[in-house]
């Protein structure tokens, strides 16, 4: 298409008015396909009763569905939905870090699957922290308050977390102009991109960081196995093979789900790219293995490896982070994407209990398993309604934009 | 060399504060001592060998703050060690020591520097002119403080949809009036002194070496976590009467202050290095479309 011909396109095109798009997006919110999926059919009840849940817990408090008490006021949603939620939404800088600022085209086909659900963790597990805040109407506080909290390590958090947010929206907005066909927005917002990757690489560097920080000040509640002051470089290092186990063990599903959008070249392409997310994962393990073999060392606590917390920090460091590092290596080796795979689920794993750790399990560990915390069915199903909430909205916007699957042809162009 | 290295990071931190916009959003420090070289923090010597176990201090705080009279007079209510609650700022508990019962009242410590305050984004924690550490209603309610307290005095109220934060106030409302805090003034044994921290901290030197062998050679709180407005002196070691002895003597807010240094860094040299690497393989690009290669 020559230049007189494309603008011609574009008159045509501005010609189309709000009404238009307008009309367009109410014919896109209808649902399409099948609507008695067996997904569906589990989790539609499950994030009702969620949505029910919700209501009771902001009338009648904290205390109506949560198990959280004075000794333990922090629980699975601040150290399951946030703290793992964000470490897995890591994947989306690192990935735009590595297309974006290093260039390596070979991972541009799962970028925008990547982003997008780097961006849907953060509006839902983010998001989780108004249903755990007890003065939830103050959550723009922090924003335009008059009085900012800047000692805070959470203030930091909180304003990291709403521009992350906004730069990985302006990452992911071509795909929403491509899909409303607007062509001068999408020439614009595609001109943002490289600007929203540096300025979020930078915020998630300080946020996920940030996050371990959080738990400087716990100093003597956390078992001295898992408390150093090392904490925010060891949830930076994990953030990185723990986003990018998502990203293997989310493309290992997706690609079953969707592969009537993914084209046959990148099926064939994806194997390298998944060989490639492994070496990251095993070399980001690696280093996450030495420096808490390092921190042990220095720490001198020997002592306490033959106890019960002893064996248990034994099972994270060696069950969940050296054994699937190793496999991380021997599958990229071989080409081996079961054993790849089964690595990325142990990965995930081990972040799951390494978070929990922190947050919970190891936090006053002296005190008896009956006075503990454990988390609520409450608490479980509202977690599990926003897991499910967010695949939905995920599903909806894959079904719609052009995530796995090519972009429009004059998109295509545009790039060139 | 601390003092090199934070004037370098400072002086980083203020160059980048000057040139970033937005830059009222930089973490700054806490600079407690400064606020102590203005005013002089107040604060309570609790003498745990004159305490009896009266009680007649939790009945005045609760009357003093609106909260629940707690039942008192009840011998079973020293049965078990109790811990504060958002119902009831203050309390006493009894140890069996070698030397007898020992009475001890718990409540907010007023800590010099408080994590509390150093955790809250909003600061909805205060530490105030007189010492006393309040909390204020733009609280969010994250808990954060609660996390933060070495102590572990702040207090959640679960049950409500309009949820607080219960501690001790050191009834600071009281304080601006030149009253004292009502435990102290409730207290018929005189084991409550209120004045400045300095003038404590002597009382309780001089109690400690007039009366040889019968307080032990440590005063709770004049260093414990960079120091606190309630300090306790007592006849046993600590450990013996429910204090915990392992909290160190560095302020809680400077645990996280090596990380809060190193965000204005990051903020500036990452971006720089990224934008260049991005130059960089923007140039290998051009490079090769110079040479007739495919991108």
């Amino acid at each position: 298409m020559n230049t007189a011909e494309s603008s011609a396109v574009a008159a045509a095109e501005e010609k189309r008015g709000f009404r238009d798009i307008v009309a367009f997006i109410r014919s896109e919110l209808k649902p399409k396909g099948k609507l008695l999926t067996p997904f569906n059919v589990i989790s539609a009840p499950i994030i009702i009763l969620g949505a029910i849940l919700i209501l009771y817990r902001l009338v009648y408090g904290l205390g109506a569905v949560t198990n959280l008490s004075q000794e333990f006021p922090w629980g699975i949603w601040i150290g399951f939905d946030v703290m793992v939620g964000v470490a897995f939404a890591g994947g989306a800088y690192v990935l735009t870090f590595v297309v974006y600022v290093l260039r390596a085209e070979k991972y541009h086909p799962i970028i925008r699957a990547t982003v997008l659900n780097g961006l849907l963790a953060y509006v839902f597990y983010a998001g989780a922290i108004f249903l755990d805040l007890g003065r939830w109407w103050n959550i723009a506080n922090p924003l335009y308050g008059n009085k900012f909290g800047v000692n805070s390590v959470l203030f930091l958090i909180a304003w990291h977390f709403l521009l992350y947010m906004i730069a990985e929206f302006v990452e992911f907005s071509p795909a929403i102009a491509e899909w409303l066909g607007l062509r001068k927005l999408r020439k614009f917002l595609a001109s943002l991109t490289i600007g929203a990757v540096i300025v979020g690489i930078a915020l998630s560097t300080l946020h996920q960081s940030g996050l371990g920080a959080l738990f400087m000040m716990a100093k003597g509640k956390i078992h001295p196995l898992w408390y150093t002051e090392f904490i925010p470089v060891l949830f930076f290092v994990s953030s990185i093979f723990a986003g990018l186990s998502m990203v293997i063990f989310e493309g290992s599903i997706s690609h079953r789900v969707f592969k009537d959008q993914i084209d046959h070249k990148d099926h064939a392409a994806y194997d390298d790219i998944v060989i490639g997310l492994s070496k990251g994962c095993a070399v980001a393990m690696f280093v996450y293995f030495f420096a808490h073999a390092l921190i042990f060392i220095h720490g001198w606590h020997w002592s306490l490896l033959n106890t019960p917390m002893g064996w248990w920090y034994l099972t994270e460091i060696v069950g969940f982070v050296a054994i699937p590092c190793f496999m991380f290596f021997q599958g990229a080796r071989y080409r081996n994407i079961i054993l790849m795979r089964t690595a990325a689920i142990l990965a995930m794993i081990g972040i799951i209990v390494n978070r929990l750790n922190i947050s919970i399990i190891a936090f006053k560990w002296w005190i008896p398993f009956s006075e503990r915390y454990f988390p609520s069915w409450m608490e479980i199903v509202i977690t599990l309604a926003i897991i499910l909430t967010e695949i939905w909205v995920f599903r909806w916007i894959v079904n719609r934009m052009p995530v796995f699957r090519k972009p429009p042809a004059w998109a295509e162009e545009m790039h060139q | 060399m601390g003092m090199d290295r934070r004037t370098f990071l400072k002086g980083l931190g203020t160059g980048i504060a000057v040139a970033a916009p937005g830059s009222s959003l930089l973490p700054g420090r806490l600079e407690a001592k400064e606020v102590v070289a203005s005013k002089e923090f107040m604060g309570v010597l609790v003498d745990t060998t004159r305490c009896a176990g009266c009680q007649s201090c939790e009945t005045a705080c609760a009357e003093a703050n609106n909260l629940t009279i707690p039942e008192i007079g009840n011998a079973s209510a020293f049965e078990k060690v109790r811990d504060t609650s958002e119902k009831q700022w203050t309390l006493v508990n009894r140890f069996k020591t070698e030397k007898g019962e020992i009475f001890v009242k718990k409540q907010c410590m007023h800590c010099n520097q408080p994590g509390c305050v150093a955790a809250c984004l909003v600061k909805a924690m205060v530490k105030r002119e007189n010492g006393a550490v309040t909390w204020e209603t733009n609280c969010m309610g994250c808990r954060f403080c609660m996390v933060s307290c070495p102590f572990d005095i702040p207090k959640f109220e679960y049950d409500s949809a309009v949820p607080k934060i219960q501690k001790c106030s050191l009834c600071w409302e009281k304080l601006e009036k030149g009253q004292k805090p009502a435990c102290v003034e409730a207290c018929p044994a005189e084991a409550l002194t209120f004045g400045t921290r300095r003038e404590l901290i002597e009382e309780a030197k001089r109690r400690i070496y007039q009366n040889s062998g019968q307080y032990i050679s440590h005063i709770y709180g004049e260093h414990e976590v960079g120091g606190t407005g309630y300090l306790y002196i007592s006849a046993v070691p600590f450990e013996q009467i429910g204090f915990r002895t392992d909290l160190g003597k560095i302020a809680y807010p400077e645990f996280s202050k090596g990380f809060l240094y190193s965000v204005p860094i990051v903020l500036l040299l990452w971006p720089a290095f990224l934008v260049g690497v991005n130059a960089i393989t923007n140039r290998k690009d051009e490079v090769k479309r110079r040479e007739g290669g495919a991108i």
